[in-house]
């Protein structure tokens, strides 16, 4: 469709330069004797809504198989699997950081159900051993609770309710995803682990540590890591190969 | 990682005794050298662990924290539902484990401290309420834990 529009806009812009050279402004003597002003003609505008809608949608990344050696009839089989377990039950489209709410069969519970709200802080896994890790904090004791994103056991997967009042900002197609610049203080040392190290490519955590110590933490980056061909691992082709898959099956 | 606790523990020991806010000190960037082992995670011989029920004996502040000094276990390493012996203020008391940092098995819930009810020999327990949050693997083993799971109020 878009390739189309852009012929047409070529074909009317060819038009319009031919009659601009043909027309009686050319042959027509102005009035201070001089020839026209060539204008050029208006730049075509195309709004390419439908590219830029498909390129907004969402794969979730436990469908891309990992790098490796194995067959890739392993990961198609899970695929399978997968794309059989999604018809039966919705499992919607959520990243780290978006807070949900899951319902799970528990045996013991006094109405066999259990239900826990968190924010999720970790994705990770791949095919149906996918899993993503939810956090919350009841009466001052903080709780994380792995989830599997394929167990029979989960009943429901659902957003978090929010404020009855609250409407839903509108935003444009083509205009960017707000992103929370909320900065985190962290707790007077000693961590766990060297946070402040660039192996951990924290976002968002304000370290009030002293500049000397930030630069020493600087000594271990490894800036030729993002340039390191042997790590290259292109998904866009199976990206593709795969949301194809996908529409084909989950839309039937 | 148990250091990481053992700083708020210490805080929170302070300020109970002194009866005084100390937070404007915990604003500050304050750099404590003190060195911690390798965190094995679940509950071994001398972690610290966190009385979590409302009983004299756990919440009565003392200058040193309540730590385990043997496991009832054939593996040295108690996990959720493990009987444990505990040192708290000078003497020796049973406890239960529910809740530690090691991650378990999916669908299990994960604390961010290592949590233990006092208990006494017979299996009953010392405080009358649980606030904190409980791990529910607790409930299949409703025989032995039936008085502990009673007094609990939140199921995780």
């Amino acid at each position: 469709m878009g390739a189309v529009q852009l012929e047409i806009t070529a074909v009317l812009n060819a038009v319009l330069y031919f009659t601009g050279c043909f027309s009686l402004s050319g042959y027509r003597v102005s009035s201070d004797g001089k020839p026209p002003k060539f204008q050029p003609p208006p730049k075509p505008v195309i709004i390419d809504r439908k590219t830029q809608k498909e390129e907004r949608r969402f794969l979730s990344p436990e469908f891309i198989p990992p790098r490796g050696r194995t067959d890739p009839l392993k990961y198609y089989l899970e695929r399978k699997d997968m794309i059989q377990r999604r018809k039966v039950f919705n499992i919607p489209e959520f990243y780290v950081g978006s807070v949900l709410a899951v319902t799970t069969a528990d045996p013991y519970a006094s109405d066999k159900s259990k239900r826990f709200v968190g924010i999720c802080i970790q994705r990770g896994g791949k095919g149906l051993g996918a899993t993503f890790v939810l956090r919350n904090v009841i009466e001052d004791q903080g709780v994380e609770i792995c989830y599997e994103l394929y167990s029979p056991r989960i009943q429901a997967i659902e957003y978090s309710t929010f404020d009855v009042n609250m409407k839903p900002v509108p935003r444009m197609d083509h205009e960017e995803i707000p992103v929370n610049k909320l900065q985190v203080r962290m707790k007077p040392k000693p961590w766990s682990k060297r946070w402040e190290r660039p192996k951990y490519n924290i976002k968002g955590i304000k370290f009030e540590l002293p500049e000397h110590k930030m630069k020493a933490a600087q000594k271990w980056s490894q800036p030729w890591l993002e340039f390191d061909m042997l790590r290259e691992y292109d998904t866009s082709k199976i990206e593709a190969k795969i949301r194809k898959e996908l529409s084909e099956e989950l839309g039937k | 990682m148990l250091g990481f606790f053992g700083v708020g523990y210490q805080m929170a020991l302070l300020n109970r005794r002194f009866g005084l806010s100390l937070t404007h000190l915990s604003n500050a960037v304050i750099q404590r050298q003190f060195s911690i082992t390798g965190a094995c995670q679940a509950i071994q011989k001398l972690t610290r662990v966190r009385v979590v029920d409302n009983s004299a004996l756990g919440n009565t502040p003392y200058h040193r924290p309540p730590k385990c000094i043997h496991v009832y276990n054939k593996t040295g390493v108690g996990k959720v539902g493990d009987k444990i012996l505990l040192a708290i203020k000078g003497e020796k008391k049973k406890a239960l484990i529910v809740g530690h940092k090691m991650p378990g098995p999916t669908m299990t819930p994960r604390f961010d401290s290592n949590n233990v009810v006092l208990i006494e020999d017979n299996g009953n327990p010392i405080g009358t309420r649980i606030k904190t949050p409980i791990s529910c693997t607790l409930r299949r083993r409703e025989g032995e834990f039936s008085k502990v799971l009673a007094i609990a109020r939140n199921f995780v």
